[in-house]
């Protein structure tokens, strides 16, 4: 089970034949993921480290039998190609490029709008299910299956989140990384309708930031549906108003979007709210009593 | 990117928004000449700098001749203008727009940014212009009114009028108020801006409208394909060390603190700072070195965070998935050899290749401290910054 990702997964890389690409193909590979090809316009009917290279989402799809897209496609292009893999009817789209206009994104939702494709991203890590698949960047040997889904805007702070469950000896069903952006496709409240109907995810890390209003809606969400424990931490406690603290999204604008306000909503909906980011995997054994 | 009141109207303008005729100058000696050209009986004096609030803080004045507009500009340009938005330290006034003088009937509030939410541009309108927007949602949230723009139609008509009489303007201004929006909504998705603020936009006693006012906030993502635009970025609006840091593709902000982070990724980043405070420290900066910083990059962070002389200590909080320890360990190594860093360093290291990159520290001899976890390096950096006396 788990979610988004499994055995079942083939999974294409959008910008295969660039520097990044290649390196997370063959990453995702290594770690057991079934990767059937490559997406470059112009480079079509090459192969690339073993891989066939197609020149569009549509012919890959259509030849190998993609279900799942990663991008890797430089910002300029991105929003381009995810619109791409959404008209060739992929499921799935990953996108990790950081930097994709936000007018770009605008169009691309509407595009995308009443469309079958689920997009998580941009600016993000992407998903990895522990032991089975991975489509992005978090590495693979940090993960140990086990029982906890997390999903989080940064991807750092998911790979921390990570090593903590590993080091208190419970691992993870599926970690999202759903992006730092104004922007993102899949949302926290998304990712925790998926955790809620996969039996193996007990419980849920869940890791915001500031800026927006997405952990509040999720607050609300886990206060009138949501039965698993949470554990959750707000990164920028401590960050200034009116400053974008890396992430595109990340910035209290006109006093909204604090980290007070977003811990103050979750503790509201009985999520277990950790000060201390140092603190996430212990506060889940407790909480799951172990 | 931010940019000046006076080159947002003048990028406004380019679409079609209404905007006060006026002239910039970095000299008071040409402010009577500008004063003479825009001709009336009154001219308004304007200090141009990127925070809100100037007039409070005598950074707007009128100037009934041009003598007068002259002596008003020599008054601002050079003084340092301390508003609620610009902190204790105040900004330095370089350059002062000097403007018609109107007759105005009534202070409306307009502005149009992204509804994250929503996943879509929302404009925001008010009667209750000329006043802080945030100020007017505390205490009047009924006098703020929204509309969502679908990205496929644009601004329809409709929605600008229904704006309009919302705000109880006449059927000649609700009019124009359409135009206004069509040109404003236009320029929003043209130059990728982030937000565009009018405050206020003026309904003249002649009937028209004007932005009196304009901020203009650009999506930084967006500027490689606006050379003109990005040519209007004003280096001396920003921290020094902050523009160092940005020509090497690092992300840092300036805070008060005496504790110097370098992490790898804007949430550790920011969580770093978070239990830094929590260990009973202030962190001194943000600062993400991303995920493929090289040894150079990390040899410019230390250079950049030592500028600080308000560190005392500084916590390296790295979590490698890229990024593998080694090299880092490596780069902080040769850093650490170049610049000779005065004060005690604290190392947390984890993921690729963390074994090797604790070796790599603990045979070089120099006298770094290792930390097992965030919490363990927090608490180190913390006593270290306490009792550390910068050489």
């Amino acid at each position: 089970m788990a979610v988004l990702l499994d055995q079942n997964t083939r999974l294409i890389v959008q910008g295969l034949t660039g520097r990044e690409g290649t390196f997370h193909a063959k990453q995702a590979a290594a770690y057991g993921t079934n990767v059937v090809g490559g997406v470059t316009p112009g480079k079509g009917g090459t192969t690339h480290e073993g891989w066939p290279i197609f020149n569009s989402v549509h012919d890959a799809v259509r030849e190998t039998g993609a279900n799942v897209s990663v991008i890797f496609v430089p910002p300029p292009f991105a929003a381009d190609a995810i619109m791409e893999g959404t008209d060739a009817g992929i499921p799935l789209a990953v996108c990790i490029t950081e930097g994709i206009p936000v007018v770009d994104m605008l169009r691309a939702f509407t595009f995308m709008d009443g469309k079958k494709t689920r997009l998580v991203g941009p600016n993000c890590p992407g998903i990895i299910t522990a032991g089975k698949a991975k489509a992005g960047i978090i590495p693979g040997h940090i993960c140990k299956e086990g029982r906890v889904g997390i999903v989080s805007k940064s991807g750092t702070l998911t790979y921390e989140a990570i090593h903590q469950l590993t080091g208190v000896g419970m691992g993870q069903t599926t970690c999202i990384g759903i992006g730092g952006d104004p922007l993102i496709g899949t949302t926290f409240i998304d990712a925790l309708k998926l955790f809620a109907a996969d039996p193996e995810t007990e419980a849920v890390i869940m890791i915001g930031e500031i800026g927006g209003t997405a952990e509040q809606e999720a607050a609300d969400f886990v206060t009138r549906e949501f039965r698993k424990p949470v554990v959750g931490f707000i990164a920028g406690q401590t960050a200034p108003p009116g400053r974008r603290m890396g992430h595109a999204g990340a910035i209290i604008a006109g006093g909204q979007g604090t980290a007070a306000e977003k811990m103050d909503a979750l503790a509201k909906a009985g999520v277990h709210v950790v000060k201390s980011p140092a603190d996430m995997g212990t506060r889940m054994r407790e909480a799951l009593g172990r | 990117m931010k940019i000046h009141e006076y080159q947002a109207k003048s990028v406004l303008a380019r679409f079609g928004v209404p905007v006060p005729r006026g002239e910039v100058t970095f000299s008071a000696s040409d402010a009577a000449a500008i004063a003479e050209r825009l001709g009336g009986n009154v001219v308004v004096v304007k200090a141009q700098i990127h925070a809100g609030g100037r007039g409070k803080g005598g950074g707007v004045r009128l100037a009934k001749s041009p003598d007068e507009a002259e002596r008003l500009a020599k008054q601002m340009i050079g003084m340092t203008l301390v508003t609620h938005q610009t902190g204790p330290e105040g900004r330095k006034v370089g350059r002062v727009l000097i403007e018609e003088g109107l007759q105005i009937e009534r202070e409306l509030y307009l502005s149009i940014l992204i509804d994250r939410a929503a996943g879509r541009p929302v404009i925001i309108a008010s009667a209750a212009g000329g006043m802080d927007i945030e100020d007017v949602a505390a205490t009047h949230p009924e006098k703020i009114l929204r509309e969502h723009v679908d990205p496929a139609t644009g601004v329809i008509p409709f929605q600008a009028r229904k704006l309009a009489f919302g705000m109880g303007l006449e059927a000649g201004p609700a009019g124009k108020m359409v135009k206004v929006l069509e040109s404003i909504y236009k320029a929003f998705i043209e130059i990728d801006a982030s937000m565009i603020e009018i405050n206020p936009l003026i309904l003249t006693k002649s009937g028209d409208l004007l932005a009196l006012d304009a901020k203009v906030t650009l999506d930084d993502n967006a500027l490689y394909r606006h050379p003109d635009l990005r040519e209007l970025r004003d280096l001396s609006e920003e921290d020094p060390l902050e523009v160092e840091a940005s020509k090497f593709s690092l992300n840092y902000i300036r805070l008060d603190g005496n504790i110097g982070c370098m992490v790898n990724g804007a949430g550790l980043a920011m969580a770093t700072m978070d239990i830094i405070k929590l260990a009973g420290g202030e962190p001194a900066n943000f600062l993400d070195v991303g995920g493929g910083a090289n040894a150079e990059q990390i040899k410019n962070a230390f250079r950049i965070l030592m500028a600080d002389s308000n560190v005392k200590a500084v916590l390296i909080n790295i979590f490698g998935g890229i990024l593998r320890c080694d090299v880092l360990a490596a780069g902080v190594i040769a850093a650490v050899k170049e610049l000779g860093v005065p004060v005690p360093i604290v190392i947390r290291m984890e993921g690729t290749n963390v074994e090797e990159g604790k070796r790599i520290l603990r045979e070089s001899g120099l006298n770094f401290t290792t930390a097992d976890s965030m919490g363990d390096g927090a608490d180190r950096v913390v006593a270290l910054a306490e009792t550390a006396v910068r050489a």
